[in-house]
């Protein structure tokens, strides 16, 4: 038993675990037990929106420093603008509208990956650059539109199935798989190596430009997908919908033990990650504190959390 | 490396060096061209006044961000940080001279603290800054919730001096670009600093601290982004507890644009000063003058930083492996 905590204690993901465990619990004390099931129901339905864009960002920032997609709120505020659009409030259109916004997202990936190539510039540069031009198509495209989504799409996004709502069934399905791909799969092991370094690998036969061609592509798709899911579960897309997701796909991608310098992530880590950071906040809105305290304990508490864990090792 | 082709490598290697200290210039030329073109009126006394209007507190942002870039980090709070230095400017600072001063002077001992912490338990700083930016944030909202408070009227003074012949963003930036590229580039404890961003091991084995030297880096960091929420409450006067949310991505931006790098410790103050100009001349004159809808302004934003970065990759042979 002992043997088995101290291995678990060993995992990089299992501190963001803890402190959501410590916040739930905390958030419980101050109820008194009342809403306790509620909080953790409601906390797994919004974490899955954090989950998925967090499992794209990882796979990015894993392939090694200055790998970042700073293009995700856009992405995902098109992307969401897109599908409704394509729905047109249609149930019969749910799909084509998930594939809509399944090819904007990839769009929008392949658009990053071509300016960081082309242009040979830091992909926190291309991929801000790329926000700008997104953000205005998207203004431009849905401007003043509130289209709501199909009724059957909107109550598949908060469908619950014994109390667990359905997304995030699926999430954890497709999370798993994101951790096989991860880590059982060639692509996710030269992800990896090109993230610890860059030129061993490619003399190692790893082909590194068509890897991160891939990543590239792979986060924006992602994005794309939590833009429909985002327009359907808040009943409308708009532009700033995404907004929020810049810094928590960051925060919960390294809250979560996967190394900013690149070449060692984890997937369960996100899962901790995110449910703490939305649990955070649910603690902090029972709590009834103001607005300005809330973004300052929440700064306070992830600034704590990452000193208490402490940074990796040095790699090299 | 063969002897024979190390020589030609050195020549090939400072042509480079050269290019590279230039595209900063020559990015900035680029957009002047393209305004004196659209609107030659505007290249003047008075235009330069008002185009560059804002230049002096995102120069100042810049350069608060090119310190830590210089050590290998990066700072995603810069901007709540000014943010939160504009409310205590517009409000502490106006009313209780002394109590204001107290509390930016306590900022740059955060700002330190954090480099210290940093260092001490080898935290990624995008993290911690992360964190950083919900704190500033939620201070500037604290002090703040509506927008408004009132700058010291020495400050609007200072900051709305019209010296003869050259505007005053002009000087300023000039005088900044200066003092600080005598600082970072010059003194001897600069080399060590920019040292620990391209080999801290070794400026460690050299018997330098290098706790000291992230804290300094981040103390500078603060001190700059105090003195770019100072400037720019001095121009805006009053405040508003997101006024510096741009700045995180302007000043990242100016850094990379003016020839700095992300790892490495290689920084440029006068380049980041350059970009910095850049991106303050092409987010709105520039977009004023091509009649750009209000619905593509952004667009043409990242459209100009794509074309100044293309055109950095025309001019160098080769860019640097990232």
């Amino acid at each position: 038993m002992s043997d088995l905590l101290r291995r678990l204690a060993a995992k990089p993901w299992i501190w963001s675990f803890v402190g959501a465990a410590l916040v739930w619990l905390a958030a419980i004390a101050f109820t008194g037990g009342t809403g306790a099931a509620g909080m953790l129901n409601a906390a797994m339905s919004l974490a899955v929106f954090t989950v998925v864009v967090g499992v794209g960002q990882m796979f990015v920032i894993t392939l090694g420093p200055g790998n970042v997609d700073l293009s995700l709120p856009a992405n995902i505020g098109l992307a969401s603008a897109v599908a409704m659009k394509t729905m047109g409030g249609d149930d019969r259109m749910v799909a084509a509208g998930l594939l809509a916004a399944l090819a904007s997202g990839l769009a929008v990936g392949l658009a990053n990956y071509l300016l960081i190539w082309a242009l040979r510039i830091p992909p926190i540069i291309a991929t801000l650059s790329a926000s700008f031009i997104i953000q205005s198509i998207d203004i431009s495209y849905g401007r003043g539109l509130q289209i709501k989504p199909p009724p059957g799409f909107a109550d598949f996004t908060n469908w619950q199935i014994l109390g667990i709502p359905v997304l995030a069934i699926l999430t954890l399905i497709f999370t798993f798989g994101a951790a096989i791909a991860l880590q059982r799969m060639v692509y996710g092991r030269w992800v990896a190596a090109i993230g610890q370094n860059r030129r061993a690998a490619r003399l190692a036969g790893v082909k590194v430009e068509p890897v991160r061609l891939a990543t590239y592509a792979l986060c924006g798709t992602l994005g794309g997908l939590d833009g429909a899911m985002l327009a359907g579960y808040f009943r409308g897309a708009n532009v700033d919908i995404g907004n929020e997701y810049l810094l928590a796909s960051i925060a919960v991608v390294v809250i979560g033990g996967t190394s900013v310098a690149g070449g060692k992530a984890n997937v369960p880590g996100i899962w901790g990650a995110a449910l703490f950071l939305v649990l955070l906040l649910t603690m902090l809105n029972t709590f009834g504190v103001s607005p300005g305290l809330r973004l300052l304990l929440t700064g306070l508490v992830i600034v704590g959390v990452i000193t208490a864990a402490g940074g990796q090792k040095a790699v090299r | 490396m063969a002897v024979a082709a190390a020589g030609n490598e050195a020549s090939a290697l400072a042509s480079r060096r050269l290019l590279r200290a230039m595209l900063p210039a020559l990015s900035l030329a680029l957009v002047l061209a393209a305004i004196a073109y659209l609107n030659p009126r505007a290249i003047s006394y008075f235009g330069f006044t008002l185009m560059l209007n804002l230049a002096v507190p995102i120069a100042l942002a810049t350069l608060a961000q090119m310190f830590v870039i210089a050590g290998n980090d990066l700072d995603l709070s810069i901007g709540p940080f000014v943010g939160f230095v504009g409310c205590v400017t517009a409000t502490w600072l106006r009313d209780t001279p002394l109590l204001g001063a107290l509390v930016l002077l306590g900022c740059i001992g955060v700002y330190a603290a954090l480099g210290a912490l940093i260092h001490l338990r080898n935290l990624p700083s995008i993290v911690v800054t992360l964190g950083m930016s919900f704190v500033w944030q939620g201070l500037a909202i604290l002090l703040l919730p509506k927008p408004g408070g009132k700058a010291p009227d020495w400050l609007q003074a200072i900051m709305g001096l019209k010296p003869p012949l050259v505007p005053f963003p002009i000087i300023a930036a000039v005088l900044i670009a200066a003092i600080t590229y005598f600082g970072l580039m010059r003194t001897s404890y600069g080399v060590i600093l920019r040292g620990t961003g391209g080999n801290a091991v070794a400026i460690g084995r050299a018997g330098w601290s290098l706790l000291r030297a992230k804290a300094a880096l981040f103390a500078l960091t603060g001190l700059f982004g105090v003195l770019s929420g100072m400037a720019l409450i001095g121009i805006t006067t009053s405040a508003d507890a997101n006024i510096g949310n741009g700045y995180t991505l302007l000043s990242i931006a100016g850094v990379i644009l003016g020839g700095g790098e992300f790892v490495g410790g290689r920084v440029s103050p006068i380049g980041a000063v350059l970009g910095a100009l850049t991106m303050a001349l092409a987010a709105s004159p520039l977009l004023t003058f091509m009649h750009i809808p209000p619905d593509w302004q952004v667009a043409a934003n990242g459209a100009i930083l794509i074309i100044v970065l293309a055109a950095r990759v025309l001019i160098t042979p080769k860019g640097p492996d990232l």
